[in-house]
């Protein structure tokens, strides 16, 4: 509440956000003052990302590099596909983002052939880790490569084209029976983090884990995201954008919209339609219609926000 | 009722390994894990029981049970084995996937 002295224009002067997820089949999404609507066309999803100069970043989620089982005997190679996908985009996008599961185990080995693959888009990648990045014994692998800088289990914040962007970490300390966790010491650090800034601020908040429950009976939300949603409740334009299961999911509430993404690796079934939330098989054909990455495209001082889902291939 | 699969040869050469010298041979017992589900969730064995957990998912899983025991990262088909030498309510989880529970009742 801190709006008397610039408040008066704060809401127009909104920096506008579009999103247009990238990946192997397409929803395309435009948010009109807040709330959004969905396009649903691939053509119109190229349409509006060609007419949207600004700031573009990626997301990639879920490579699980490592991962050999029926639902994706190639994992790696899917992984050098969304890569090759991204390297072929007609603008370059300013980074990316990866929101967890780089590995399925944690190996080095599979650490180094996830960097390998990911740095041949020659993009600066902002990482947070899913709960695939912390099994190897000493959970210092995905540390000593991504961690730098960081705070607690690997979270962070930085800015660009005009967006505040914070990297959160939902996936170390589980307590049984619970969801994802972000934790007191984290959600401290979140609210000291936000405080000062001007409401105008676009947010964009990533994690693996949903930061909203999306399915708690099979673990697909996180205790106390709420916690975290208060702390940007008064924020002009909240994005939220997750991974973990494996599937396009979008939400809106207010200001605050939420997005999963893809994976590169293997698709996971919709909430409830199948036994378990584990690697879903699909035939070879549907397989890269089911995996993908996601394109986000900021204009600033425009009023519309548009989030666009767009498929690899389907 | 439960099914228990018999142990196999190498469950026999664990529970031979961490047995202590001392304690009464039980029946070994079997939990596995398929779909993301411990089966049978809850358990009661005698003391001295060694439990072995398989993971039968192709997603990897914990056996965690807080200041009593926790697995390795078990992969597909990967085994853990816990001998309890004390009665007592283990309840426990995995760790990365914590809406997975289960209980081994020891008496």
């Amino acid at each position: 509440m801190s709006g008397h002295d610039h408040g008066e224009d704060g809401v127009s002067r909104r920096k506008v956000l579009e999103c247009m997820t990238w990946a192997g089949t397409g929803v395309l999404w435009t948010i009109t003052g807040g709330v959004p609507r969905s396009l649903g066309i691939i053509d119109s999803a190229q349409a509006a990302t060609a007419a949207a100069p600004g700031m573009t970043f990626l997301q990639i989620s879920d490579s699980h590099v490592g991962f050999d089982k029926p639902a994706n005997p190639n994992a790696l190679g899917t992984l050098e596909e969304a890569v090759a996908k991204i390297n072929a985009m007609p603008t370059k996008p300013s980074f990316m983002i990866h929101t967890g599961d780089i590995t399925h185990l944690s190996k080095a080995a599979e650490f180094d052939n996830a960097d390998r693959i990911i740095s041949q888009s020659k993009l600066d990648v902002h990482y947070v880790p899913g709960e695939h990045d912390f099994l190897d014994e000493d959970v210092k692998f995905y540390r000593e490569r991504y961690g730098r800088g960081t705070k607690g289990a690997g979270w962070y914040s930085f800015d660009a084209g005009g967006v505040h962007f914070i990297g959160l970490v939902n996936v170390v300390d589980l307590k049984a029976g619970g969801l994802g966790n972000l934790g007191a010491e984290q959600l401290a650090w979140l609210e000291d983090d936000l405080r000062g800034k001007s409401k105008s601020t676009p947010i964009v908040l990533f994690a693996h884990i949903p930061l909203w429950t999306v399915y708690p009976e099979w673990g697909w939300g996180t205790e106390d995201g709420g916690r975290a949603l208060e702390y940007v409740k008064g924020f002009g334009s909240v994005t939220v954008l997750n991974g973990h299961i494996h599937q396009v999911m979008q939400k809106v509430e207010g200001n605050v919209t939420f997005h999963t993404a893809r994976s590169t690796a293997f698709p996971q079934p919709a909430p409830g339609t199948a036994p378990s939330p584990g690697p879903m098989k699909v035939e070879d054909a549907r397989l890269r219609a089911m995996l993908g990455v996601a394109s986000v495209n900021f204009k600033q001082n425009e009023q519309r926000l548009a989030i666009i889902d767009t498929p690899l291939q389907g | 009722m439960k099914t228990l699969t018999r142990r196999d040869f190498g469950v026999a050469m664990a529970a031979t390994i961490l047995l202590p010298a001392t304690a009464a041979r039980a029946d070994d017992m079997e939990v596995h894990i398929d779909n993301f589900v411990f089966q049978p969730a809850e358990l009661t064995v005698k003391v001295g029981t060694t439990v072995t957990w398989t993971n039968r998912d192709d997603i990897p899983h914990t056996v965690v049970s807080a200041g009593k025991f926790r697995s390795k990262t078990l992969d597909t088909d990967d085994k853990f084995s816990f001998t309890f030498t004390n009665a007592g309510d283990y309840k426990y989880f995995c760790s990365l996937h914590p809406h997975m529970t289960g209980m081994i009742k020891v008496e």
